[in-house]
């Protein structure tokens, strides 16, 4: 009992989130639909409910309902146990992370970062058993390709998240942020070289385009997710987006300010202050301008609606801004404080976790897909070197910062030459080692990753 | 994705395996094969070191059925082969039995003629395109390149009144004349699809991951091309300039000035480039070709019963996937003694094998897609 | 199958009249089933005298031809020329060995088609044709080779690579045997069909339905 009574909060906030994050999956899934759509000169889902938003539930629906089927001679435990690993592993992950300073689930662990990366390495077993599972020496090698995909691309975005790490001198999430905020920059801007590391990395540790080819559709080897039907397939899916949400939160914690908002620590540029209102009321205005447009009445009331929530949030946004103004009364501001980190740190947070979601998507419907050696050959030969140099190099800036006493944007003047050198090295690299490699007809390449 | 992976105890006997062979069966069902064509791949871990490809999932004795129809009612089943440029098709078709009953279409015939074969030439490639695209992994291309080709099928719609199988020739010239706005719709399209193929190049030309699948992928080099009779652009990206509408020039070609590209390697990528090139070439052509229609009658005089004297004419065009050739018999009867359809996909998908040997698994599929193959020809 | 019953009538004349070439090309009665509802004989409104047939082919003696007869001899054993297309027939066991030559010296390297024709009424009833094409000359040239019924016709797929696929289409259609095929299969139809359907003797609405009963497990693929 004194267990429930002193964790009841994170308790309850993990049962709404495991209850929760399947809807919200389904809807960065609908949105995915639409982009892509979008991207395509064409309207994406439109039937089911107005503009296709009842979608995700009709696909949820379905997929509960489908017939589980079981291949004949697969181990059936661990058919089972498959998915649930990869679901579970992803869904831990969230429990680490912080979308303001007072949310989060694992309250100050003192291994935040660490603790989140590690979880969801774990969805990598769930992977491999899918595919020994499945009973096909095919789906096998798929997970086994998969699998040595994310191993590999895991080092190099550990090393770029070293690199962050550095500047930031703690594992604890909050304190990362903290940390950004007392130097007054995001971490990304001091280290860009390895903010691109960790972008490029987290695509492959999502199984993302383009780097998606153990579950290609047009691929002959079957991935790791054939025999999975129905709400085995749903989980596998859950987790895939899951680790989405997981890897950019982990880029935007680390890299892009958390739940900071732009030059967090300058005060003549508090404006930006009023951005996310803004932002709010010209969605709220651009759906009152469509209203008289829509041809049924029901979407007239449907889109007024819209705006109206519109309004409504950016009210919420707008108050503890106002509130901290110079012309109002310091108490009430104080008071405000709270509620301005976090429903600002919020919006903040999620504002750049969908921006880097998006441009996941986004990299999707452009690029066609690697083969699997051009894909080992980009981590290895190019990623890894990258990341290794940069943290040699930014460590180097680091202490020649401290030699100068530089700090904060100062210490963009040792940091960025040295993120230029990494690059400059790494490519050197690349160009040499594809130089010396003989061009052998069909661009083969030495069995790396069978 | 239904592939078959278990090995079969017969393939064992049939053909000289080692031990380490493994077979995979990419079978009649695949995204990505374009059709009903099987292939069976012998691998060396990831490597293939064989390919044996099994069609006739299509097949309908086309042949068959010709020496039981009259010359006319047996165009439509021509539309019915390569069913991605049906237009293609009716041409070659048509012009060969013209040979064969010595009769010329009228110039106003040829040049109409000309315009729908060539924007039959674009639409075929940029479905060609799209589909490549997809099977590499990039997504989008497939949208754009079909709202382009819903141009096109839009005036074949007004045209004769079909969008895929049109049957819009006939023997001795055409059938409809040109409706009101053929010249001003073939224009726009025309004026709007020279940014649209800029876009395309854009997206996939100068592209790392795409030259990085399609380089150096698929070589056949220019004397193999040759002898294993592969022609179109297949044969173009292998070096060989050679083009049946500047060689022997049929309907209004002869007329129109455009050029022929060629590659040099012979690998994917300068099939890309060599099929992207003639688009734009085509659009040239229905450019110029709309300019200055000539003109009179659009049927010549040929009578409602055919019965040409007997004989056998070959006639070839160059369809968009390569040489399409007629071997037309007749024994002096309304119904000819043989049709022998020369399918160009057909001959192109044996270089298959040469291709796709050394290669990944990976690659076949781009393969498969560069052949540029319509199962409906191949099988007939 | 439209009007054949009223261009039945001038059969004899044709018969006669053509000496080069191939098949007993009058136009048979149509056998062949669906054969339309006996049509009431036409009126005729005056009697038409028939007309005498255009006869199209004629022998050909270019300088290709004089070099391939210096050659070969009678292994040629036709030249003609129809609609201004270049037909030479020559011997079935020399097919092999012109085929070298026309590609060799010639410079004949494109094979652009490889097939067969069916003349039931004649004795050596196969017509192999070959229609070869050359790049240097931009030129066309048809060759012939007449085989019997169970004659092995010698593969010219050493000579083009193309021939492979097109023999195999040629022995699943007809039955004519490529002697030195390297895998004469066939292509098109199943492995284990029987009979060949482009023959004049096998019915449109043929097949093989022993096949078709085990495979599909139907009665009859109509």
């Amino acid at each position: 009992m004194e267990f429930v009574k002193q964790y009841w909060a994170p308790l309850v906030c993990g049962l709404v989130i495991v209850g929760v994050l399947p809807l919200i999956v389904g809807y960065v899934v609908l949105v995915e639909r639409k982009i892509m759509a979008d991207m395509q000169a064409r309207l994406g889902p439109m039937r089911v409910g107005p503009h296709g938003l009842l979608q995700p539930i009709a696909d949820a629906v379905k997929l509960l309902i489908k017939e589980d089927i079981i291949p004949e001679d697969a181990d059936k435990l661990v058919f089972w146990l498959a998915p649930v690993l990869s679901v579970a592993a992803a869904l831990l992950a969230i429990a680490g992370l912080a979308i303001g300073p007072a949310f989060q689930i694992a309250k100050d662990v003192n291994i935040g970062i660490l603790f989140v990366v590690g979880v969801s390495a774990m969805g990598i077993f769930g992977i491999v058993l899918g595919g020994w599972a499945s009973n096909s020496h095919y789906s096998l090698i798929g997970a086994l390709r998969s699998s040595a995909q994310l191993v590999s691309y895991e080092t190099a975005a550990g090393m770029a998240m070293v690199c962050g790490l550095l500047f930031a001198g703690t594992l604890n999430i909050t304190s990362i942020v903290q940390a950004q905020y007392d130097q007054g920059i995001w971490f990304g801007l001091l280290a860009p070289v390895a903010f691109f590391v960790y972008l490029v990395a987290s695509i492959a540790e999502t199984n993302r385009a383009p780097f998606d080819l153990p579950e290609a559709e047009s691929e002959l080897v079957a991935g790791y997710m054939t025999e999975f039907s129905g709400f085995r397939w749903s989980l596998y899916f859950l987790a895939e987006y899951t680790n989405m949400i997981v890897v950019a939160s982990v880029a935007t914690t680390l890299f892009l300010g958390g739940w900071l908002r732009p030059f967090p620590k300058t005060t003549w540029l508090s404006f930006i202050d009023f951005l996310p209102p803004l932002l709010m009321i010209s969605v709220g205005v651009y759906c009152l301008i469509r209203t008289p447009k829509q041809p049924a009445r029901v979407q007239q009331l449907f889109m007024l609606a819209v705006a109206g929530l519109c309004f409504a949030v950016a009210l919420v946004l707008a108050a503890p801004v106002l509130l901290r103004t110079p012309y109002v009364n310091p108490s009430l501001a104080a008071a405000a404080k709270p509620f301005y980190e976090g429903i600002h740190g919020g919006f903040w947070f999620v504002f750049k976790v969908s921006a880097y979601i998006y441009f996941f998507m986004w990299l999707r419907f452009t690029l066609p897909r690697y083969r699997f050696d051009q894909l080992m050959r980009l981590g290895w030969h190019f990623l890894i070197p990258l990341s290794i140099i940069n943290v040699l190099l930014i460590g180097i800036a680091m202490i020649a910062g401290q030699y100068f006493h530089l700090a904060g944007w100062s210490l963009l003047l040792t940091t960025i030459p040295a993120s230029i050198i990494a690059l400059i090295v790494a490519l050197f690299i690349l160009a040499t080692e594809q130089k010396s490699e003989p061009q052998k007809a069909g661009g083969a390449a030495p069995d790396s990753y069978a | 994705m239904a592939t078959d992976t278990t090995t079969d105890p017969r393939d064992k006997q049939q053909t000289l395996l080692g031990a380490d062979e493994l077979i995979l069966n990419m079978g009649p069902q695949h995204p990505s094969t374009h059709g009903v064509l099987r292939v069976k791949l012998k691998l060396d871990g990831e490597r293939v070191i064989g390919s044996e490809c099994m069609i006739g999932y299509l097949h309908r004795g086309v042949e068959k059925i010709a020496e039981h129809r009259t010359y006319q009612q047996f165009a439509p089943y021509v539309d019915r082969m390569d069913y991605v440029a049906a237009v293609s098709n009716g041409l070659g078709y048509c012009e060969a039995i013209e040979k064969l009953l010595m009769v010329e279409a009228p110039p106003r015939a040829k040049v109409i003629r000309t315009i729908l074969t060539e924007l039959q030439r674009i639409a075929s490639h940029l479905l060609w395109l799209g589909t490549h695209a997809l099977d590499i992994g990039a997504l989008t291309p497939l949208f754009y390149c079909f709202r382009e080709r819903e141009e096109i099928l839009k005036i074949f719609e007004k045209y004769c009144g079909a969008r895929l199988t049109t049957h819009a020739f006939r023997i001795g010239g055409l059938q409809y004349e040109a409706y009101d706005t053929l010249e001003k719709d073939v224009e726009s399209f025309c004026k709007a699809f020279e940014p649209r193929i800029k876009d395309y190049e854009d997206l996939l030309t100068q592209n790392r991951i795409w030259l990085g699948r399609t380089k150096g992928v698929g070589i056949l080099k220019a004397e193999d091309a040759i002898a294993m009779g592969a022609t179109g652009p297949v044969l173009r990206a292998s070096g060989v300039k050679w083009d049946i509408r500047k060689a022997m020039p049929y309907a209004a070609y002869d007329q129109y000035k455009f050029e022929i590209p060629v590659g040099t390697t012979g690998d994917t990528y300068d099939r890309y480039l060599v099929r992207m090139e003639e688009m734009r070439q085509s659009r040239l052509i229905c450019l110029q070709a709309i300019e200055n229609i000539p003109t009179g009658p659009i049927m010549a005089k040929v009578g409602k019963v055919l019965k040409p004297p007997p004989g056998e004419v070959y006639h070839s065009i160059e369809a968009p996937k390569g040489e399409l050739g007629y071997y037309v018999i007749s024994d002096g009867t309304v119904q000819p003694y043989r049709v022998r359809i020369r399918p160009p996909s057909f001959v192109n998908l044996q270089a298959f094998d040469k291709m796709a040997r050394g290669h990944l698994v990976a690659d076949v599929v781009a393969i498969i897609g560069t052949l540029d193959i319509v199962l409906g020809e191949v099988d007939r | 199958m439209a009007d054949e019953p009223k261009e039945q009538q001038p059969s004899p004349v044709p018969a006669g009249d053509k000496p080069a070439s191939s098949p007993a090309a009058t136009p048979p009665a149509k056998p062949a089933a669906a054969a339309p509802p006996a049509a009431t004989p036409p009126k005729p409104a005056a009697p038409v005298p028939p007309k005498a047939p255009v006869q199209l082919q004629t022998p050909l003696n270019n300088e290709l031809v004089g070099r391939v007869r210096a050659k070969f001899g009678t292994a040629l054993v036709e030249a003609i020329e129809d609609r201004k297309q270049a037909i030479l027939t020559v011997e079935c066991g020399k097919l092999a060995e012109v085929s070298q030559y026309l590609r060799d010296e010639e410079k004949f390297d494109l094979l652009s088609d490889l097939t067969a024709v069916d003349w039931p009424k004649r004795e050596k009833r196969f017509d192999v044709v070959l229609n070869l094409y050359s790049f240097a000359k931009n030129e066309r040239l048809r060759v012939k080779a007449r085989a019997g019924d169970g004659e092995q016709v010698p593969s010219v797929a050493g000579v083009w690579p193309t021939a492979n696929w097109l023999e195999r289409e040629a022995f699943d259609m007809f039955g004519i045997v490529f002697a030195g095929h390297p895998n004469l299969t066939r292509i098109l139809l199943p492995d284990e069909w029987q009979g060949y359907p482009l023959r004049k003797d096998y019915d449109i609405i043929e097949q093989d339905t022993s096949w078709v009963k085990e495979n599909m497990g139907i009665e009859s693929g109509q």
